[in-house]
């Protein structure tokens, strides 16, 4: 019997190693003599290799690895080619978009061209993955519901640095390159357009997102507990129900009320998972070209409530004939 | 054996959360500034404030003069600011004036050998202007010093230059092929966000509109940019951080833009910036002439003066301390008569001012002392234009290839120096291509 009670996975199987189905012909070659790690096999299978990257993994990686170099040489040059310097500010620098009047014109390479390339390369790198991981379910066979759930994603990554600059007529509206950089960025976004939390998009993906962690916790919670009946047989007990789907049902029924089942609740985690990334891309393609200020649309449909102000203060601007 | 390793790890998950209580001591301090529910409060730890209260304290008084006695510029020569005085006001002002700026180099840093009177030193005559400077503060910013009012402690604290200045940063060396960007290095000047580190440039030296959000429900033309909106949070960062407070100190973080719903602190700090502006462009950038190098940024312009200068961490510089009202001859232009005539004139308006407790009222009064150029309407700035800030970006752009030789303050010593980064007018944007948002004629 499995020791499930664990933190961490107690059951490693270990047989000889198993390359996969034979690839169709025309494929290029798996990579890789397959290893087994024991550590490895604490947190997944203790089977590494082999790995199949084909022309779209291998074009992708490339891309990729362009893609950093611009950022990172970009990064270097920005403190004047010091590693010192580099390292010490690593985390503060960034590749950043063109100034905003630069419009949708293509800038100098030294002024956001660089960025527009990196951008390039990066985008081809990320959609090569994607028509990587499509490839490889059909070819085992599988549904395409990983790289339907990764295109989501990938909406939300063009939504920021593609879609809504081009709506909004400039480059320079795009996300920098950089650790702390694309978080002011986010700040000053969200400061611009008069308070993001206004936005409703932007609220739906954080219900989202945070409902996504608390079913994940519950999934795993609950299978785990009724493994030691068979539970991890989860897609078996679909529709052959035995005892751990019914008592993991009846743990959720008792609790709430209501339960999942063996199959809702994975419609359940993809959909969740798929609704943050997709909320979050129409609440940013919203912000600057439909809503100019999300506190102030707020207020207009009463979502805001008004405080009281004990002192309410004018604006300086607006009384006449004082100086500036 | 199972039980023993489970009473271990509740021992160590104990251990483990009174060490990290143990990091919270002391407890913060919080004072509420707003609504309930708002996060409208101020935190402190107490060990900090206490330390910053220690180091505010302003200097004993000297003693009062006694009343009479010849005028300073009959005794005197080349008296040009404070000659109204009588001699032993003169005198205990300059004492005083020694206490606060020059203690270790004493009375020969401004006067040299040559005589009291002479002005080829350029102490002397950057002590002058700054008196006319802090005059004029204390006569004419009421609605940013109050009747709190400056001295040359406030900002000086005993050093000849304040432990707080800025000047332009040209940032890093940079390949000439790679335009600046003026952010993204850890900068103290903007509590090391990575936001542009020389918000003073284009806010406290030029006078670029600091605001960036829209006050309007839908897009109505309001094309600044995110990359300006950073701008604004710089020179914020840099506010907040030298008052010791947080944003919610003036704004209610909801809305940042919503007068209605800040503090009155904001109107003060919308003075302040006004004011650190006036002084810098009127007081310190000329005096660039006089000042030596090692007063002088890499660009060649002088230190100059923005909130940390004076605030020091404080939200009111000194905690508030009243030193000016010990020494009168700091509070105004020196009229005919000298500190007596202003004493007359302060307990002439007393009643009136009484009655013009609102700051609007105070700074219409205060309008014809405000320098000409400034006058310009304000509600062509409180518009959204998005030509606002063009004309500010050509002249900086066409300054620039001048100031790519070393800097000679010689030949402009009026001039701030241009900015090295794009210049806000860059940070906004043309009218989209795909007319998207459309221009309100359109709808």
């Amino acid at each position: 019997m499995a020791e499930y009670q664990n933190i961490f996975t107690r059951v490693q199987v270990r047989e000889p190693a198993y390359p996969g189905v034979d690839l169709p012909p025309g494929s290029l070659p798996r990579i890789g003599k397959p290893i087994f790690s024991y550590w490895i096999g604490k947190i997944g299978d203790a089977q590494v290799g082999p790995i199949y990257l084909g022309f779209a993994g291998i074009a992708s990686l490339i891309c990729g690895f362009i893609a950093i170099e611009i950022i990172g040489f970009n990064m270097l040059a920005s403190v004047n080619w010091s590693p010192v310097e580099f390292v010490k500010n690593f985390f503060w620098l960034a590749l950043e978009p063109p100034p905003a009047a630069y419009g949708l014109s293509i800038p100098p390479l030294g002024d956001g061209g660089w960025w527009l390339m990196a951008g390039f390369f990066l985008t081809a790198a990320i959609i090569l993955w994607w028509i990587r991981t499509y490839q490889r379910a059909i070819d085992l066979g599988t549904g395409t519901h990983v790289a339907w759930a990764f295109a989501a994603a990938i909406f939300f990554y063009l939504s920021l640095g593609f879609i809504r600059p081009i709506l909004m007529g400039s480059w320079g509206e795009a996300v920098p390159f950089g650790i702390f950089p694309h978080l002011d960025w986010t700040a000053a976004f969200s400061i611009r357009y008069g308070n993001l939390y206004y936005n409703p998009f932007h609220a739906l993906s954080i219900a989202f997102l945070y409902g996504s962690a608390v079913l994940f916790a519950m999934h795993g919670g609950t299978i785990l507990a009724v493994s030691r009946y068979g539970g991890d047989r989860e897609i078996d007990q679909i529709t052959d129900r035995g005892t751990a789907a019914e008592r993991a049902a009846l743990l959720w029924r008792w609790t709430m009320g209501f339960n999942a089942t063996m199959e809702s609740i994975h419609r359940w985690a993809w959909w969740f998972a798929v609704l943050t990334v997709i909320t979050a891309g129409i609440g940013i393609l919203l912000t600057g070209t439909v809503v100019e200020n999300w506190y102030l649309w707020a207020v207009k449909h009463g979502v805001a409530p008004p405080y009281p102000s004990e002192l309410t203060i004018q604006d300086p601007n607006l009384i006449q004939g004082v100086s500036q | 054996m199972k039980t023993l390793k489970r009473n271990g790890l509740t021992l160590a998950a104990l251990g483990m959360s009174a060490f990290l209580i143990g990091c919270e001591m002391p407890p913060p301090e919080v004072t509420q500034n707003g609504y309930r529910g708002l996060a409208m409060h101020q935190n402190y730890n107490p060990r900090l404030l206490q330390q910053s209260l220690d180091e505010n304290v302003p200097p004993e008084a000297i003693p009062a003069p006694a009343p009479g006695g010849p005028l300073a510029k009959d005794l005197y020569k080349n008296v040009q600011v404070l000659g109204e005085l009588t001699v032993t006001e003169f005198n205990r002002l300059m004492v005083a004036m020694t206490t606060w700026v020059s203690p270790e180099q004493g009375c020969y840093y401004c006067h040299v050998n040559e005589g009291f009177e002479y002005d080829g030193i350029y102490t002397k005559v950057t002590s002058r202007r700054m008196l006319q400077m802090t005059q004029d503060t204390n006569a004419n910013w009421k609605d940013h010093v109050a009747d709190t009012g400056v001295t040359c402690y406030t900002c000086h604290r005993g050093q000849p230059v304040p432990a707080e200045v800025w000047v332009s940063d040209p940032g890093p060396g940079q390949p000439s092929a790679m335009a600046p960007t003026g952010q993204n290095i850890a900068a103290a000047s903007v509590a090391y966000s990575s936001l542009p580190y020389d918000p003073f440039t284009p806010f406290l030296s030029q006078d670029n509109d600091v605001r960036v959000i829209g006050d309007t429900v839908l897009p109505e033309g309001n094309r600044r940019s995110i990359k300006q909106a950073e701008w604004t949070y710089g020179l914020m960062m840099h506010m907040s951080d030298a008052l010791g407070v947080n944003c919610t100190y003036c704004h209610n973080s909801r809305s940042f833009m919503s007068w209605d719903q800040s503090t009155p602190q904001r109107t003060t700090a919308w003075y302040a910036i006004r004011h650190v502006r006036e002084m810098n462009n009127d007081y310190v950038t000329p005096l660039g002439e006089v000042l030596p190098a090692s007063r002088k940024g890499p660009l060649g312009d002088p230190y100059k003066i923005y909130c940390a200068t004076c605030h020091q961490g404080a939200y009111k510089p000194l905690y508030g301390a009243p030193m000016l009202k010990d020494y009168p001859s700091l509070s105004a232009p020196l009229p005919e008569g000298g500190t007596a005539a202003l004493k007359a004139q302060s307990e002439a308006q007393a009643p009136a001012a009484a009655e013009e407790e609102a700051p609007a009222q105070q700074a219409k009064a205060e309008q014809p002392a405000a320098p000409a150029p400034a006058a310009a309407p304000a509600e062509e700035e409180a518009a959204p234009e998005p030509q606002a800030a063009a004309p500010e970006a050509a002249p900086a752009e066409e300054a620039a290839p001048a100031q790519a030789a070393p800097p000679a303050p010689q030949q402009q010593p009026m001039q701030p120096p241009p900015l090295r980064y794009p210049p806000p007018g860059m940070m906004q944007y043309p009218p989209a291509p795909l007319q998207y948002p459309p221009p309100p004629a359109n709808r």
